[in-house]
């Protein structure tokens, strides 16, 4: 059987990490098999895991008075999902659903940060490294505050 | 020879059409079908539009949304967003409309005929890249792999859904639709149209993109191309502008040095670059 630390390797979030550093990293891991429909996390809920999704999309939804379930985003194979775990208070902002059959590595987000603070040089590599997802989260996400499907502005 | 405002010009004077089918796509959009008054259909590229013009109303430029390889009826879809295209949508069956054109230059179909394509629609840019589309499966051996990614407000925005669904069906297809935001019951993806091209299956150093959407749309997936690897000179963009006279005559459309009427709607990255991030072009 595989290791977490074989099976992250592969992951575009950890590829070209030291092999040390994803045995440190896989030491935090297990991996999960979420069915359709069921939640990884629901909104509100202490946030206590992060996931590197291996196969299968999650909706990260958001419950809106009035409207319901609302899905801001989903989530696929190479990517990952969740950094509340990083951050005081540790709550979910959002609520995870399984669109389909989601296979995932789930880490333990207290046990990654005490290997982080005990060695800053992997803690500042994986910073970086979600530094740079949520920067591109970010700039998606502007990309639909412009709502730049509607109408332009000179019309006839 | 005769002057540029020669009545006998056909893209200076309106053909009459006659509407033969109003679809109603969204809400405030419809597809029309329209019948030539002389029974020629008219001959076209993907990619090239013609000016509709409603007697007593006003002229606006449209991309031509049917099949080139079947020109009759022509197939327009509008967006009614103003008097003129408020009027065109509500046209009713018999309804007569002027038709001028075909004009400017459409995708690059041909000089692609052995790569990959990857093709990017946002909103209502499904219409003018929908040509294109449909030649490449009428002609599908002719290329490599083929992705379509599709960019919409909210499920109920996505234009052409019955064919979309007929596209995503096929095995020689890669379709991936995503929305700003959709309920618990959607099962593709939500976000901008610009993560999609991360999933799309091609090879960089062998691929033509064609993108057509909002110009700000264009702008960020130009640079998701890029990090995969698709070099400007094979990126192909549809621009609008204000368009009136459709030959490059009265300059309303002018872009840098070009105008998007004779030299483009459709353009290569690598000839308008210089402008295509400067304020007020």
């Amino acid at each position: 059987m595989e290791t977490i630390d074989a099976v992250i390797a592969e992951h575009p979030f950890f590829k070209g990490l030291d092999p040390s550093v994803l045995r440190i990293v896989g030491g935090c891991g297990s991996n999960v098999r979420v069915n359709a429909g069921e939640y990884l996390f629901h909104e509100g809920d202490e946030a206590e895991r992060f996931y590197a999704v291996r196969h299968g999309m999650v909706a990260l939804e958001i419950y809106v008075p009035q409207r319901g379930q609302v899905t801001v985003q989903t989530v696929g194979a190479g990517e990952i999902i969740g950094w509340s775990w990083l951050f005081p208070p540790y709550v979910c902002q959002f609520s995870a659903r399984a669109v389909e059959i989601v296979r995932a590595t789930s880490f333990d987000g207290a046990c990654l940060r005490k290997k982080c603070d005990e060695d800053t040089a992997m803690g500042y590599e994986l910073m970086k490294r979600l530094a740079h997802v949520v920067s591109q989260r970010l700039e998606a996400t502007r990309l639909q505050l412009l709502d730049i499907y509607g109408p332009a502005v000179d019309t006839k | 020879m005769d002057p540029p405002w020669t009545q006998s010009d056909p893209l200076l004077t309106p053909r009459p059409y006659r509407v033969t089918r109003n679809r109603r796509e969204l809400q405030d959009t419809v597809t029309l079908e329209l019948e030539s008054g002389d029974g020629a259909p008219l001959s076209f590229s993907a990619g090239q539009f013609n000016m509709l013009y409603l007697f007593g109303i006003g002229e606006v430029p449209i991309s031509i949304s049917g099949s080139p390889h079947e020109p009759d009826p022509l197939v327009h879809t509008i967006r009614s967003v103003g008097a003129v295209t408020k009027a065109i949508c509500g046209l009713k069956r018999g309804q007569t409309l002027g038709v001028r054109g075909p004009f400017g230059k459409g995708w690059p179909l041909e000089a692609a005929i052995g790569q990959d394509l990857v093709l990017i629609a946002g909103g209502i840019g499904l219409a003018p890249l929908r040509p294109a589309v449909r030649q490449v499966i009428a002609q599908r051996d002719r290329y490599g792999k083929v992705s379509l990614l599709v960019g919409a407000r909210t499920p109920k925005d996505l234009l052409y859904l019955a064919e979309l669904k007929e596209w995503r069906s096929r095995f020689d297809l890669q379709v991936l639709i995503t929305v700003d935001s959709a309920g618990a019951d959607w099962r593709s993806h939500v976000g901008v149209v610009t993560m999609l091209i991360s999933k799309a299956e091609f090879e960089a150093g062998e691929t033509v993109a064609m993108i057509c959407g909002p110009e700000v749309m264009m702008r960020f997936c130009v640079a998701e191309l890029r990090k995969r690897g698709v070099v400007a000179e094979n990126t192909y963009l549809s621009m609008e502008r204000n368009m009136k006279c459709a030959v490059g005559y009265c300059g309303h459309c002018q872009f840098g040095p070009t105008f998007v009427c004779k030299d483009g709607p459709v353009f290569p990255l690598a000839r308008i670059e210089p402008f295509f991030r400067m304020r007020g072009v």
